[in-house]
C-alpha cells in the first residue's frame, strides 16, 4: 500500500524536515503517527497526498510513484486518499451536504450517483438530519464528521487524519475515534498523525514515532511513548 | 468534460458574479471604460480607412503622348507599359475624347472649349491603374523614362501624402487599441485577484478533493466571458447609436465625392461583434490569467 525507502525533504529555506525515512505499511492497517513538534509529522502527511515532493528517495502509495508522478496525475492520485484535517477546512458557504458532495462532483458523478452515496456517508458519520446546515451552524465535533464524510465519500483506500482531534474535547474525540475505527474495519487504511496520549494508549494501533526527521520507533501495538 | 459539468461550471460561474457584488461592478466598469474607448476609435479607424481606400482606387496614372508619336509607336508603347508587373489596366484615351471628358467637365463654361474641336490642342493618353495604389510613384517612374511619352500625371504630391497619413493613421490607431485592451486586461485581473484571494482556500480545498486545475478554471473563464460580454452592452449601446446619428446627419452634409461614411447597415453589426468579442476576449483573458497563479497547491 504505502513504501518510503530513503525519503528526505528538504525545504527551500534550508531546513531539513525529513533525514532518510523508510517504511512500509500495508492495506488496511490503522497507523498512528506520533512526535514532538518540528519533528517532521506534517512533511511525513504532506508527502503522502502529494502537497510536498520529496527531495531524495521514492513513495509509492497504489503503484503511484509520488516521486515522479506527472503533474496532471496528482488529481487522480488525490482522489484514492481521503484527507481530514484538524480545522475541517470545509466550504463555508455550502451545505453540510453540498461539502461533500463536492468530492464527488469533481470527479463527474452522475446526480443520482451523487445523492445516493453523499446520503449514505452522512448516515455513516450520523449527519443525515443536519444535510441542510451550512458550517457554522454545527459544533466543532459535527464539522469534523462532515470533514471525514467528505474524505471517505470517495471510497478512497487511504485516509490521512492530520490531527483530527486536535480542536475537539475528548467525548467528541472518542466520537471521531470510533468512526475513524469502523471506517478502518471496512479495509481502508487509516495513518493518523496525534498529540493525544489517551487516544494512543487506549485503542491500541501500530505507532511511528518521528524525531529530528527519523523514525525512532516503529511497533505493533505501540504506547505515546512521550510525556506530556 | 461532461456536458452536465459544463452546465455546473456555468452555474458557478454565474454565482460568483452576482457574488462578488461590488468587484463586479468595478470589473465591468473597467470593460466598459476600455470598451467605449476602442469602440470609438475602431468607428473612428475604420471609416478612415474606408475614406482612404476609396481614395486610393481612385488613383490613377495619367500618361500624355507625343504629339509626333505614330500608331505603331504607340502601340509599342502600350506593351511596354503592360510589361511592367505593377500595372493593373491601361486604357487608351485619344486626344477627342480627352477634349469632350474635359468639356464635360467644366459644365456651362464648357462651351467655350467647343471651338478647340476644330483643331484640338490636347495629346493622346493612356490612363493607367496600378494593381495596388501603393505602386503608383513606381509605375509613373519608370513611365517617365519610355519613349513617346510627354507628360506623366499622377498627382504626385496628393497620393504621397495620403499614403503617409493612411500609414501613420493605422498603426497609431492600432498601437492604442491594442494599449487599451491590455490596461483593461490587467485591470480586470486585478479586480478578480482580489476576489480570487478570498476563494484561495477554496481552491485549496478543492485541489484536496482531486479537482484537475481545468476543473478549477472553468468557472472563472466563465465569470470572465461574462463580466465581459456585460462589460459591452454599454458601449456597444453608445457607439452604434452615436454612429447612428452622426452618419443620418452628416452624410448629406458632407459633399466631398471621396468622403463617405460606411453604411449604417452592415456597420453596426459588425462593429457590435468586434467589440463584443474584444470584451470577451479581455475578460477571459484577465480572468484565467488572475486564477493561474493559485493552482499550485
Amino acid at each position: 500500500m504505502i513504501d518510503m525507502k530513503g525519503v528526505y525533504k528538504t525545504y527551500p529555506n534550508g531546513v531539513t524536515a525529513l533525514n532518510g525515512v523508510d517504511v512500509h505499511i500495508d492495506q488496511g492497517e490503522f497507523v498512528y503517527i506520533v512526535g514532538p513538534s518540528g519533528a517532521g509529522k506534517s512533511t511525513f502527511i504532506k508527502l503522502m497526498f502529494r502537497e510536498e515532493k520529496p527531495s531524495k528517495g521514492s513513495i509509492v502509495i497504489n503503484d503511484y510513484n509520488l516521486a515522479t508522478i506527472k503533474e496532471r496525475r496528482v488529481p487522480h492520485l488525490r482522489r484514492n486518499i481521503g484527507v481530514v484535517y484538524q480545522d475541517f477546512r470545509l466550504l463555508p458557504r455550502l451545505t453540510v451536504y453540498e461539502n461533500v458532495a463536492f468530492a464527488l462532483e469533481v470527479i463527474e458523478e452522475s446526480p443520482n450517483q451523487i445523492r445516493r452515496r453523499v446520503m449514505d456517508v452522512l448516515d455513516q458519520v450520523r449527519l443525515k438530519n443536519k444535510a441542510r446546515f451550512i458550517p457554522d451552524e454545527l459544533s466543532g465535533g459535527e464539522q469534523q464528521r462532515v470533514s471525514i464524510a467528505r474524505a471517505i465519500v470517495n471510497h478512497p483506500q487511504l485516509l490521512i487524519a492530520d490531527e483530527p482531534t486536535g480542536n475537539l474535547d475528548p467525548d467528541t474525540s472518542w466520537e471521531i475515534m470510533h468512526i475513524l475505527e469502523e471506517i478502518n474495519s471496512n479495509g481502508t487504511t487509516v495513518l493518523m498523525a496525534t498529540h493525544s496520549q489517551e487516544i494512543v494508549n487506549t485503542i491500541r494501533k501500530r505507532v511511528i514515532a518521528i524525531e529530528d526527521g527519523q523514525i525512532v520507533r516503529d511497533e505493533a501495538r505501540g504506547e505515546y511513548g512521550y510525556e506530556i | 468534460m461532461k456536458f452536465r459539468t459544463l452546465g455546473r461550471h456555468t452555474r458557478e460561474g454565474s454565482k460568483s458574479v452576482w457574488r462578488n457584488g461590488w468587484m463586479t461592478v468595478s470589473a465591468i466598469g473597467a470593460v466598459t471604460t476600455t470598451l467605449l474607448l476602442v469602440g470609438v476609435f475602431l468607428a473612428l479607424m475604420l471609416n478612415l480607412n474606408e475614406i482612404a481606400s476609396n481614395v486610393e482606387e481612385d488613383v490613377e496614372v495619367k500618361v500624355l503622348l507625343d504629339l509626333t508619336a505614330s500608331e505603331e509607336q504607340i502601340d509599342n508603347l502600350r506593351e511596354e507599359i503592360e510589361g511592367i508587373s505593377e500595372v493593373g489596366s491601361i486604357t487608351f484615351s485619344s486626344k477627342e475624347e480627352e477634349l469632350n471628358q474635359l468639356i464635360d467637365s467644366l459644365g456651362d463654361k464648357g462651351q467655350a472649349f467647343e471651338l478647340f474641336k476644330q483643331s484640338n490642342p490636347l495629346n493622346d493618353a493612356f490612363i493607367i491603374k496600378p494593381k495596388d495604389p501603393i505602386d503608383t510613384v513606381d509605375i509613373a517612374e519608370k513611365i517617365e523614362k519610355m519613349d513617346y511619352v510627354y507628360q506623366v500625371d499622377y498627382g504626385e504630391e496628393v497620393v504621397q501624402q495620403i499614403f503617409q497619413f493612411n500609414k501613420y493613421a493605422r498603426t497609431i490607431g492600432l498601437a492604442l487599441i491594442i494599449g487599451l485592451v491590455f490596461t483593461a486586461i490587467f485591470l480586470i485581473s486585478n479586480t478578480i485577484k482580489i476576489t480570487i484571494i478570498a476563494r484561495r482556500k477554496e481552491i485549496g480545498i478543492m485541489k484536496l478533493v482531486g479537482a484537475t486545475n481545468g476543473f478549477i478554471r472553468w468557472p472563472f473563464f466563465i465569470e470572465g466571458l461574462l463580466l465581459g460580454v456585460l462589460g459591452s452592452i454599454i458601449p456597444i449601446a453608445a457607439v452604434v447609436t452615436g454612429y447612428y446619428y452622426l452618419y443620418y446627419n452628416l452624410r448629406d452634409n458632407i459633399k466631398f465625392e471621396f468622403i463617405e461614411l460606411l453604411p449604417f447597415y452592415p456597420f453596426a453589426l459588425q462593429l457590435s461583434g468586434i467589440i463584443l468579442a474584444i470584451g470577451a476576449f479581455i475578460g477571459v483573458w484577465g480572468s484565467v490569467m488572475s486564477v493561474r497563479k493559485f493552482l499550485k497547491v
